[in-house]
């Protein structure tokens, strides 16, 4: 069977195997990428971001659960970070997840940054295509959201959770570096601790302090406990769920969705566009060795690279320059 | 186009917790630039083919001292079979006493590294003979 | 130490001399390396004087053995009036298989037993169950029942020998089984003595033998110390241990704190839980670390811990009872210094490490056989490994005296050192809000796998060498017969556990399974109900599940 066929057949080594050669630029992928394209576009995506530390990766073992005890499908992208000196990574979300390794309905893939600035690599996006045209009801994706620049999060889950955890000293801080305007819905983890409800209530005047959203939408705050208390784990683990199904509901009612997935298409031909156009011509620029020319210029002060740039539009766009 | 990444991941099939020797291997891959899955310990076989699968590894490396390791080598490698992977290449260490060494080539372990081999041999052994597919 | 003013002047002088004459040679004549540091990477310095110990107080800081702060040594008349004990940890393939062991150690001249079980028992699985698969007997001895226990301990004397047991989740089990055993031959609780090790803390941090989460772990192991206490006099209800700590990597300063604070957290759990007062339960805690390769760093760091602990039992938590300030601990020869590569070199390693130990005064010691990198130690291999512990004790005079080291401006100066490093990490721990609370954190567990990866990286600089491995390495094989642990045992024990499963009363055991789950949720002692569970036949897996039912099961983060 053809590799697109098989990964709409749910087959998981072709899926994992599209998304590893998309990830690493294969020629051979991006034709089957856009085969699958049109397959997408219909899975819940919910995002789960905060500091490392606050227990992500356990809470979205208990969401894969939940849902699964719904009978949806699951996909599940947990994201961890490159390594800027070795460029090598180590991935040990799935540790948290193990008792669906072999659930036929959960197919869990590991990705690394690969040095994306916010915290999701290019590849991710794809992914998710891919994880999509399987046909998954719900896709995880699990994703430090601290010390980013930008949140790419924001770009491709329809519904971001993000997790708090009392006690880690900088909750504020957690909130002023973007999280609370991402957030849809906040999850706070090890909520029978000390230090939960106060975290809870500054959360509470924080969210009650800021503008309001133009959809209206109030984050709510869902307190999660021990999860050696497996009664109580699942019914909060229960409401969790719900609320992201609230908000996914919301999107839908106000039109939201349509909006944000807009954003994204947006943000993918953006993307699409320096693939093909950008990348191009860095490389032939590069290969004919004018690249490493032009740098030598602006960095002596000979040129600026605003000039150098309208040069290379001028003989691309204008005189019609082959790429 | 970027240069193809090497995947492994780095598992414990069985009982035996004893995770120093894992944990080292899984950092002293992820310095010399590999993507390191890494699964801890108190794995079934199972568990291990069907992760191999999910994360497209190139390889999987089993860390063994209990003594399971002859049944529990060979059962990973099998079960790979069983689900059309048998290109992922399974190297296995630990306590692992020489005679044994011939039973686990044959039942399809690729390489065996045992207590004081130098990382980077078992790097530069992973380096020459995976060959990341095409 | 007194040293009078103008011995320090003449000292400094000295050594000010000296000094002038090192930075000449050094010209011409270069150090071997740039760096001298222990395996733990502490820095050690070319020379001691008394300036280094300038500021210790005699009869404060170093005492007399037998009084506070205990530094020399618990025992007034050290090893003059007993040995250490002679234990070989030992177990293998079938109760009976181990028994024989047992029984040619003991004629051989060992002097306590010790108990190694295999994973399944380790881990609270039956030997049937679909987790024990190639596990079964493999690296110590299966037990499922009763039954199985009774053949183990097969014509030991209860009343003359004393028996430690390396079990951690399922220890209330063994020792239950223990108890009931001893009942079944007519010798009263009372009676009999030996350990178990049941200290989880240190699995979560390092050995990773866990069932369910750190606090219902540490309230099964202050049922095992009340009950202990109140019934079990001679019984050591805990080994608070570093062995593993230091074999998953850490330094030898994190062995001792993390262990010592191990043991606060047990004791602070004991009182405010059990009520009990602490010279009630405090002379039967008892420790377990590690002797690695770096001779002088074990017995500073020996020496270090008991003064420690003495100081923690007085200061800390008001003893009163001089044993409740004892701290009494058997030793175990590092097993990660071991080689693969020239196996007979091993020998060397366990002698040095074994001879710290006892230099440290260790209570009772384990040395390991050279195969222990490749198997299950050989007959021939165990002899050579007891004779060690025998030649040391018999013909070198190093049991002649009382803590021979004492006093060495070194030895002194490292002793302080590693303990003042161990305090620092104390502090911090309590600072974290505890032991549990710090391993909740990672803390623990990320130190060792630092400390763990920072000396790889410098044994594959060859900043550190290991003899055989990355210096003085040979192609030429060094061929060790080695033990093989036949697949058939797995086959014979399941056979006998189907069979117990036959013969026993369902009832008694559904009903005792139902009082221990009842026991559990409540704050009654669960110890006598698993003695009675034992009894009736139940296994092992059987109790270990309902532990699991109402703990849950612990999951581990994996930190790396």
């Amino acid at each position: 069977m053809e590799t697109t066929a098989k990964i709409r057949a749910g087959d998981v080594r072709s899926a994992s195997r599209l998304i590893r050669d998309l990830e690493d630029k294969l020629p051979g992928a991006r034709p089957r990428l856009k085969q699958l394209f049109q397959h997408t576009g219909k899975s819940f995506i919910i995002g789960i971001t905060g500091a490392p530390g606050a227990g992500k990766s356990t809470l979205t073992d208990a969401l894969i659960a939940e849902f699964r005890k719904q009978s949806k499908t699951v996909g599940v992208l947990a994201v961890d970070p490159t390594s800027p000196f070795s460029g090598g990574a180590i991935l040990g979300d799935r540790i948290r997840m193990l008792k669906h390794t072999e659930d036929e309905g959960v197919f869990i893939r590991s990705l690394a940054t690969r040095g994306a600035l916010g915290g999701l690599s290019q590849a991710a996006g794809d992914a998710i295509h891919v994880m999509e045209a399987m046909g998954k009801d719900i896709i995880l994706v699990e994703t430090v959201g601290i010390g980013q620049q930008e949140l790419d999060i924001i770009h491709h889950a329809h519904s971001v959770v993000v997790v708090l955890v009392p006690g880690m000293g900088d909750e504020i801080q957690t909130m002023k570096a973007g999280l609370m305007e991402i957030a849809d819905v906040f999850a706070i983890n090890k909520a029978d601790r000390p230090g939960a409800k106060q975290l809870q209530s500054e959360l509470t005047a924080l969210l009650s302090a800021s503008s309001l959203t133009p959809d209206t939408w109030k984050p709510p705050i869902v307190g999660i406990g021990n999860r050696y208390e497996p009664t109580l784990f699942a019914q909060q683990t229960a409401v969790l769920a719900q609320k992201i199904m609230d908000h996914h509901a919301h999107l839908i009612l106000c039109g939201q969705l349509s909006f944000r997935m807009e954003r994204q298409a947006l943000m993918e031909i953006s993307d699409a566009l320096k693939a093909c156009i950008l990348e191009p011509v860095l490389r032939k620029l590069s290969e004919s060795g004018e690249l490493q020319n032009m740098t030598r210029r602006v960095k002596n002060r000979e040129t600026d690279p605003y000039t150098e740039a309208e040069t290379i539009a001028h003989r691309f766009l204008t005189l019609g320059e082959k790429i | 186009m970027s240069a193809r990444k090497i995947r492994v991941m780095v598992a414990k099939p069985g009982l035996d917790g004893h995770d120093r020797g894992a944990r080292i291997l899984a950092r002293f891959f992820r310095d010399a630039g590999f993507e390191v899955i890494y699964t801890g310990c108190h794995q079934t076989p199972e568990q291990v083919a069907s992760a191999a699968i999910q994360e497209d590894v190139d390889l999987v490396g089993l860390s063994c001292l209990s003594g399971a390791h002859r049944i529990l080598f060979p059962r990973v490698v099998e079960l790979l079979r069983e689900k059309n992977a048998s290109d992922i290449t399974v190297i296995g260490g630990g306590i692992i006493p020489e005679q044994d060494f011939q039973m686990l080539y044959d039942a399809g372990i690729k390489a065996i590294f045992t207590p004081g081999a130098p990382l980077e041999s078992i790097v530069e052994w992973i380096r020459n003979n995976i060959k990341t597919k095409e | 130490m007194y040293f009078s003013d103008e011995t320090l002047k003449k000292t400094q002088h000295l050594t000010e001399k000296w000094q002038n004459e090192v930075q000449k040679t050094l010209q011409t004549h270069p150090d071997r390396k740039n760096r001298f540091s222990t395996v733990s990477d502490l820095d050690i310095k070319r020379l001691y004087t008394p300036e280094d110990v300038k500021d210790v107080d005699f009869a404060k800081d170093i005492g007399a053995p037998g009084e506070f702060p205990y530094l020399r040594g618990n025992q007034v008349t050290g090893y003059r009036g007993n040995y250490w004990t002679f234990r070989m940890f030992s177990g293998m393939g079938s109760a009976r298989d181990t028994n024989a062991r047992w029984h040619m150690l003991l004629r051989e001249g060992q002097t306590g037993l010790s108990t190694a079980f295999d994973f399944p028992t380790l881990m609270g699985y039956d030997s049937d169950s679909p987790k024990a698969l190639g596990e079964v007997g493999k690296c110590g001895v299966a037990i499922d029942t009763l039954e199985d226990f009774l053949e183990l301990i097969d014509k030991i004397p209860l009343t003359q020998v004393t028996t430690s047991m390396t079990i951690n989740p399922p220890a209330t089990i063994l020792w239950a089984m223990y108890c009931a055993a001893a009942e079944a031959k007519g010798v009263p609780l009372a009676k009999i003595g030996g350990t178990i090790q049941n200290d989880m803390l240190k699995e979560f941090i390092a050995q990773k033998t866990f069932m369910c989460p750190p606090e219902p772990s540490v309230r099964l192991i202050s049922d095992t110390i009340e009950f202990g206490a109140k019934h079990v006099p001679r019984w050591n209800t805990i080994s608070i241990s570093g062995y593993h700590i230091r074999e998953a990597g850490a330094t030898a300063v994190q062995e001792l704190a993390f262990t010592l604070r191990d043991g606060i957290e047990y004791v602070e759990d004991v009182i405010r839980r059990k009520k009990m007062n602490v010279d009630d339960f405090a002379p039967r805690l008892s420790f377990f670390f590690n002797a690695h390769i770096d001779f002088f760093e074990e017995v500073c760091k020996l020496r270090a811990a008991r003064r420690i602990w003495a100081k923690v039992m007085r200061d800390r938590f008001g003893a009163k009872n001089p044993r409740s300030l004892w701290m009494r601990f058997h030793t175990q020869t590092a097993g990660c210094s071991l080689t693969a590569q020239q196996p007979y070199n091993n020998i060397i390693r366990t002698t040095v490490e074994a001879l710290a130990a006892v230099m440290g005064g260790t209570q009772s010691l384990h040395t390991n056989s050279l195969d222990e990198v490749l198997c299950l130690p050989s007959e021939s291999a165990v002899e050579i490994a007891l004779r060690t512990q025998q030649i040391l004790a018999e013909e070198t005079g190093v049991a002649n005296t009382i803590d021979p080291l004492a006093g060495s401006y070194f030895i002194e100066s490292l002793t302080n050192e590693i303990e003042d490093k161990a305090w620092e990490y104390i502090h911090k721990i309590d600072a974290m809000g505890g032991m549990i609370a710090a391993i909740e954190k990672g803390f623990p567990q990320m130190e060792i796998a630092d400390a763990a990866y920072r000396f790889q990286r410098q044994l594959e600089a060859n900043e550190k060498i290991m003899v055989g491995v990355n210096k003085y390495t040979t192609e030429a094989q060094q061929t060790v017969p080695l033990v093989e642990i036949d697949e058939q045992v797995a086959g014979e024990q399941m056979k006998r556990l189907q069979n117990v499963r036959r013969r026993r009363n369902e009832r008694a055991v559904r009903q005792s399974l139902t009082d221990i789950r009842t026991a559990c949720k409540t704050e009654v002692n669960v110890m006598p109900y698993c003695i009675e569970a034992v009894k009736n036949l139940a296994t092992l897996q059987e109790i270990c599940d309902v532990y699991r039912e109402v703990y849950g099961e612990y999951r581990d983060p994996g930190l790396y």
